[in-house]
């Protein structure tokens, strides 16, 4: 897939939760296809501190409107400044990145976990645009964690696990009854610990798992090496390999 | 069409470059990486990936590291190997209208040769970057680039099986970079790489580890600029051989700082991750200043420092 370079204008800056915020970045031209699960590399340009692009996955895609959305979780200076972005402003970005989630099953489960929440959206409307509609389950440690229900309840059948139990029921994803249940395929972003777990009982079920990983990187287009991940091939990009793999193909998953 | 300025060539011996922007090894993979951002025939040459006897699988994650003003990294050498290099690689890149050099890597000196033996036998490479300088081996690497007699005697040995034009690429991380570069003048190069990576590392106050999993790794980016110019000057001096200047080139002025101090070409590195597309950029910026200081080629200002 051909990679660009553009700068999009700034839309929407919407604060979700103290943590995290999305944005709507908009280009002044026609998008090229985007798959689910694909990300971007933005480029920082109000922190002085921060050097590199920062990865981020593709929340969802306004195809009529040429717009990008990206959901992202405050975790360092950089997250930090972008939240600063202001209506107006432009940002520039190295698009669409990587191998997205590959299409498959007809009932399927898509989990995320903390900001892995991200891809399932833009991944709900690719399933719901070839007459499926999913199963989202998503994991929080409270209530006040989570964001956007109606958004992925109009896309898709909406399950929830918070640790507390202040909403859905009271566990982590894998206690939640509807995981219990059989899928051709899950889909799964989030957490190492909590993909890993997922991976491990959908192997015994036999299964099919692919998960997104987010391993911290430079480029994002397959030159610095630097995000590799350990697969039964040796190492390989999770740049422009992944960050989607199927969980069989992983090493520790 | 885009309009080749003239004035922008340079010689490095027998390498004819259009400009003096090239790439570094290990930050532009084989230019395929890059096609989609900017025309691999516009630049002066690239540097590919550093290239071993056999495949290398590299250092485990993680590998990289955000600094101020620049990253660490400790890929540590992965790559294919030379035979799926000339097997493969080669046939996909040879047609780039540009000097396709490959950076030649090893733990032994038997190492060294054999890649750069295999190497010469190909048509479209007109050139060798011996890397005596990666900071992310065990084995080799450095080792080399920071005695005068290992480095002189990897020279003379790859000297021996390659005759096309032999670059060597120098560390930083040394006492004295002039007793270096002379020996590796002395023992046949043609030019000179300089500055490989800085010996530095990184660590994780909160969760009191170090970012890499080799703790140590090479830092790149504008924080190393000040010591490669001082490296190159320093080298420039008291050497006759032709250099390539590197680290931390963001912009045209860096790369004109670098031939001021007598760099006859430099190479973009670490900019080519905030910017695919910034060699093409820098190149044309070149031309505003041959314009803007009225000045026929880089000539006339080359090594005045």
């Amino acid at each position: 897939m051909k990679k660009y370079c553009k700068d999009f204008k700034v839309v929407e800056n919407t604060s979700l939760t103290p943590s995290f915020f999305r944005l709507t970045l908009e280009l002044d031209e026609k998008l090229p296809e985007i798959n689910p699960g694909q990300f971007v590399e933005i480029l920082i340009n109000n922190e002085k501190d921060v050097f590199l692009r920062r990865p981020l996955s593709i929340h969802d895609v306004y195809e009529d409107k040429n717009q990008i959305l990206i959901l992202v979780q405050i975790v360092g200076k950089g997250t930090l400044a972008l939240s600063k972005v202001k209506v107006g402003e432009y940002l520039n970005m190295v698009f669409p990145l990587g191998k997205g989630f590959p299409l498959e099953g007809e009932k399927v489960l898509l989990i995320g976990g903390g900001c892995g929440v991200a891809p399932l959206m833009h991944l709900s409307r690719a399933f719901n645009n070839i007459g499926i509609k999913p199963h989202t389950l998503i994991g929080c440690k409270t209530q006040d964690q989570l964001f956007s229900t109606q958004e992925y309840s109009s896309l898709s059948t909406l399950h929830i696990a918070t640790e507390d139990g202040s909403c859905g029921i009271k566990g982590m994803v894998t206690d939640h009854p509807i995981f219990k249940e059989d899928f051709d395929v899950i889909y799964t972003c989030g957490p190492t610990p909590m993909m890993k777990a997922i991976s491990k009982e959908s192997k015994k079920k036999n299964i099919p798992c692919y998960v997104s990983l987010e391993n911290t990187m430079a480029c994002g287009i397959g030159a610095c090496l630097c995000c590799v991940v350990d697969t039964n091939e040796g190492h390989k990009c999770t740049c422009t390999e992944g960050p989607v793999f199927l969980s069989d193909d992983l090493k520790d998953f | 069409m885009k309009v080749i300025d003239k004035r922008l060539e340079v010689k490095i011996k027998d390498l004819n470059l259009k400009n003096p922007i090239m790439t570094a090894s290990g930050t532009f993979g084989y230019g395929e990486e890059f096609e989609d951002f900017l025309d691999i025939s516009s630049l002066g040459g690239i540097i590919v990936k550093g290239t071993t006897g056999s495949r290398r699988e590299g250092n485990p994650y993680p590998r990289m590291a955000e600094t101020p003003s620049g990253m660490l990294n400790a890929v540590g050498l992965q790559n294919k190997g030379v035979d799926e290099f000339c097997n493969n690689v080669y046939d996909r890149i040879k047609h780039y209208n540009t000097n396709i050099l490959v950076n030649v890597s090893g733990s032994t000196i038997e190492e060294y040769v054999e890649v750069a033996e295999k190497i010469n036998s190909l048509e479209k490479i007109p050139g060798i970057e011996l890397n005596i300088s990666c900071p992310n081996v065990k084995q080799g690497g450095m080792g080399f680039g920071t005695s005068c007699p290992m480095a002189s005697e990897v020279v003379k040995e790859v000297r021996k099986v390659y005759n096309k034009t032999l670059i060597v690429k120098l560390s930083p991380n040394v006492t004295n970079i002039i007793e270096i570069a002379k020996a590796v003048e002395d023992s046949g190069a043609d030019g000179l790489s300089l500055i490989n990576t800085v010996l530095g590392m990184a660590v994780d106050s909160e969760k009191r580890k170090p970012l890499l999993s080799t703790i140590t790794g090479g830092l790149s980016g504008p924080a190393i600029k000040p010591i490669a110019l001082r490296c190159v000057w320093q080298v420039a001096k008291n050497t006759k051989l032709p250099i390539i200047g590197l680290g931390g080139i963001m912009s045209a002025s860096d790369a004109i700082e670098f031939i001021l101090v007598g760099a006859s070409a430099v190479q973009i590195g670490t900019a080519n991750f905030i910017d695919p597309s910034i060699c093409e950029k820098i190149i044309a910026e070149m031309s505003q200043y041959l314009d803007r200081h009225n000045l026929k080629s880089f000539d006339e200002i080359r090594g005045i420092i």
